[in-house]
């Protein structure tokens, strides 16, 4: 019992210092993967996984922001870090400067239903404490689809744009669960259809997953994924 | 000169209680619909007619006068049965007299009195698993008794058959089949004595149509046996004479009428309650009424809210650092309070006195529940006051979402009945608003959830809000602009609400209404 205690007491250590200081371990990986669950994309599309989960993301470094509240997420989102914040389609390995400090574009294919924040940021040695992680895909659809719902979750708040309309925001210290935001009805257009988040972790584990819902609340798998680079 | 200050007394009633308009009744048979509108008949000739099942005028046309009927709908036609000498049964193809179909035909004698029982008080039972129907009857001297009758007349299968005892020494009894197992309703306790009427609804059930009908505790129904279905509660006084109806999709209702309501003079009135099931037996439900409310989903367990900044109630709490100390979850940096800390106190922690009540009437706390962070702020913690928060909540309309109850001003909702604007079997429709404000759950164009800055009393700000049999509520709009489809409130993903066909099968549209 004492060992067992003693184990369970290293092993909390561990996490608080991880914790506290906000800072992933030093990274491990090659640079074409990101932890046991992330890998740089390997073909020109990709198509949602079997419960429509949308899992090929570009995502920027994180940004240092505070406050996890849904005024303070709102502000957060709506402060202009860097050109064309809401309009840009990143290429793999593009830059962009917030404040002095140079940040990068990492596109990556999940191998789960979620995008493990945590795991890039443990392989890229950034931190994860009070951040804000941006992130653009793009679903391309074979034809134009009517009463469509973003569902979305997130650890911890989110915001979420499609083709540049906000339609979702959660607030608040929250983990990942499945459908947790759902969007209004939308309709999705005939071809590319650009869908960015803001992904803001308070601290801890951080992740996010989303897919699109059809009018009977099932998952829509008659799309593609695919990123800026791509075709190109 | 009396009638109509009576008639103005009952109106002004009806807005606050159970149904509205002329629902003076005694002894009411089944509530059944034709063409859209409910019927119900009663002792001694005639009934009521309602377009809605919430308010209810005279003109329904039953011959034969006697007492306490019942009506059932089989095929093309709508038998009715009533006490006379005797009870008699006779058909109709349709309750409206307007139509040139009216006209009841076949009036037979189908049950008679003897020693053992009182022939009165006709109910039947259309067997859903054989097509069989079935006719109890009965009153308060002898047996409840059950005879076979011809589905499309009406009239006994074998006229000169012996019926079947299934109870005894009560009334008005009334029977249903639910989940393999036929059910026996019968009114226990003396009637028509006012508020001095001990009526209430009494239930066994069998395997097999003809019983025995045995209560919760294994006591056959005729040996005097009956679980509790509903009996005298608040100012209804003397439930009885119970007719199922059921409106499908999970939304069962029974009428009854009570021997007096408080509330209408003491008059005897009809009324019309949700059916809830539990373990097997039936119970009555509680119709909606007006107070204050937190609204939970069954299917995520998050309460609906208007979707803006929450403030914890009593304000936030200051967050203190600390080196060495523990954080929250992840609170990390900051987000600690020094370990060890204790108070001045010596483990009481400073709230009262220990064990007894401070200034502001809240209880004192002993420590080994925590102390520090733990310790809270001392004295009761009042209310949110709406006034106060809402201040920083947009002036125009704002999104619904769902998320975790805590007690917050955009969590707590008034519903409210609005008058002259319809119902439907059982209740007037509400409005649905942020407590203390006028803030109003509505429809948007879209179909879609949206809280309107003030409710107007449009159709798409007025909700159907009905108990469903397991207790669960269904909420559902007027109406849905450009549309006209039944929706109702729907939990989509763990945060979110709109609207959605109602699914019975299903936790999506089934909410927890409760007091916040």
């Amino acid at each position: 019992m004492n060992t067992l205690r003693a184990i369970l007491l290293q092993a909390s250590s561990v996490l608080a210092a991880t914790v506290l200081f906000g800072i992933a371990a030093p990274p491990g990986a090659s640079a074409q993967s990101y932890g046991s669950t992330l890998t740089q994309p390997a073909s020109p599309t990709k198509a949602p996984g079997p419960d429509g989960f949308l899992q090929r993301w570009i995502i920027l470094d994180p940004i240092h922001v505070n406050g996890v509240t849904q005024n303070a997420v709102q502000a957060a989102v709506k402060t202009n870090y860097f050109p064309g914040q809401f309009t840009v389609i990143p290429r793999d390995g593009d830059k962009v400067t917030v404040g002095d400090v140079e940040l990068i574009w990492h596109a990556v294919d999940t191998k789960n239903y979620n995008v493990n924040l945590y795991h890039l940021v443990h392989a890229l040695n950034k931190p994860f404490t009070n951040v804000l992680f941006w992130a653009v895909t793009i679903v391309n659809c074979p034809e134009e689809m009517r009463d469509v719902r973003l569902a979305i979750g997130s650890n911890d708040a989110s915001v979420w744009w499609v083709n540049g309309q906000e339609v979702i925001g959660i607030y608040g210290d929250r983990q990942t669960v499945i459908d947790d935001g759902v969007s209004k009805k939308l309709t999705l257009n005939k071809g590319p259809n650009v869908i960015r988040c803001a992904v803001h972790n308070q601290g801890g584990a951080t992740d996010f997953c989303a897919r699109f819902l059809d009018a009977q609340n099932k998952p829509v798998k008659n799309l593609s994924l695919s990123l800026g680079d791509i075709g190109k | 000169m009396k009638f109509v200050l009576l008639t103005a007394i009952l109106t002004l009633a009806s807005s606050a209680y159970a149904l509205d308009g002329q629902i003076g009744i005694h002894d009411p048979s089944t509530v059944i619909q034709c063409d859209g509108k409910f019927y119900v008949f009663g002792t001694g000739g005639g009934g009521l007619i309602s377009d809605d099942g919430w308010t209810w005028r005279g003109g329904a046309v039953r011959p034969g006068g006697g007492v306490a009927p019942d009506v059932i709908h089989i095929g093309d036609r709508y038998i009715v049965a009533y006490a006379g000498t005797g009870v008699h049964t006779m058909w109709t193809k349709t309750l409206d007299t307007n139509s040139p179909d009216f006209g009841f035909k076949d009036d037979t004698v189908v049950a008679t009195s003897d020693l053992d029982c009182n022939a009165i008080d006709p109910a039947f039972l259309l067997d859903p698993g054989d097509g069989k129907l079935w006719m109890s009857y009965g009153s308060y001297i002898g047996f409840i008794r059950l005879v076979q009758l011809d589905p499309k007349t009406g009239k006994r299968v074998d006229p000169n058959g012996t019926p079947y005892n299934i109870a005894v020494n009560c009334e008005a009894s009334a029977m249903m089949f639910h989940d393999g197992w036929y059910y026996l309703l019968a009114t226990h306790g003396s009637c028509c004595r006012g508020s001095d009427s001990g009526y209430n609804i009494r239930v066994g059930r069998a395997t097999a149509v003809t019983g025995p009908f045995l209560d919760n505790m294994g006591v056959d129904m005729i040996e005097g046996g009956g679980k509790l279905f509903v009996g005298s509660n608040g100012r209804d006084i003397g439930p009885g004479h119970f007719g199922l109806l059921d409106l499908g999709d999970g939304v069962q209702k029974f009428s009854c009428h009570y021997e007096a309501d408080l509330d209408r003079g003491g008059a005897s009135v009809l009324d019309l309650r949700p059916v809830l099931w539990k373990d097997g037996w039936p119970e009555a439900g509680e119709n909606m009424k007006g107070g204050t409310y937190e609204i939970q989903s069954v299917r995520t367990g998050t309460s609906l809210e208007l979707a803006v900044e929450g403030v914890p109630v009593g304000g936030r709490r200051p967050l203190r650092g600390g080196g060495g100390g523990f954080g929250g979850r992840r609170g990390g940096p900051g987000a600690g309070v020094a370990a060890g800390e204790t108070n001045a106190a010596g483990g009481q922690i400073a709230v009262g006195e220990p064990g007894g009540t401070n200034a502001a009437g809240g209880r004192g706390v002993r420590r080994g529940g925590g102390g520090g962070m733990f310790a809270g702020q001392g004295g009761v913690i009042p209310p949110q006051d709406v006034a106060q928060v809402s201040t920083n909540w947009p002036a125009g309309n704002v999104d619904l979402r769902l998320a975790n109850y805590l007690c917050q001003a955009q969590q707590k909702w008034a519903i409210t009945a609005v008058t002259n604007s319809g119902g439907y079997p059982g209740s007037p429709y509400f409005k649905i608003t942020i407590a203390g404000t006028d803030r109003a759950l509505a429809v948007s164009e879209d179909a879609e959830l949206v809280a309107l800055p003030a409710f107007s009393g449009g159709p798409e700000q007025l909700w159907r809000i009905e108990q469903l049999t397991d207790g669960t509520w269904r909420i559902m709009p007027k109406s849905v602009p450009n549309s006209k489809d039944a929706l109702a409130l729907s939990a989509i993903g763990s945060s979110f609400a709109t609207l959605g066909k109602f699914d019975p099968t299903s936790d999506m549209q089934r909410w927890l209404i409760r007091a916040p």
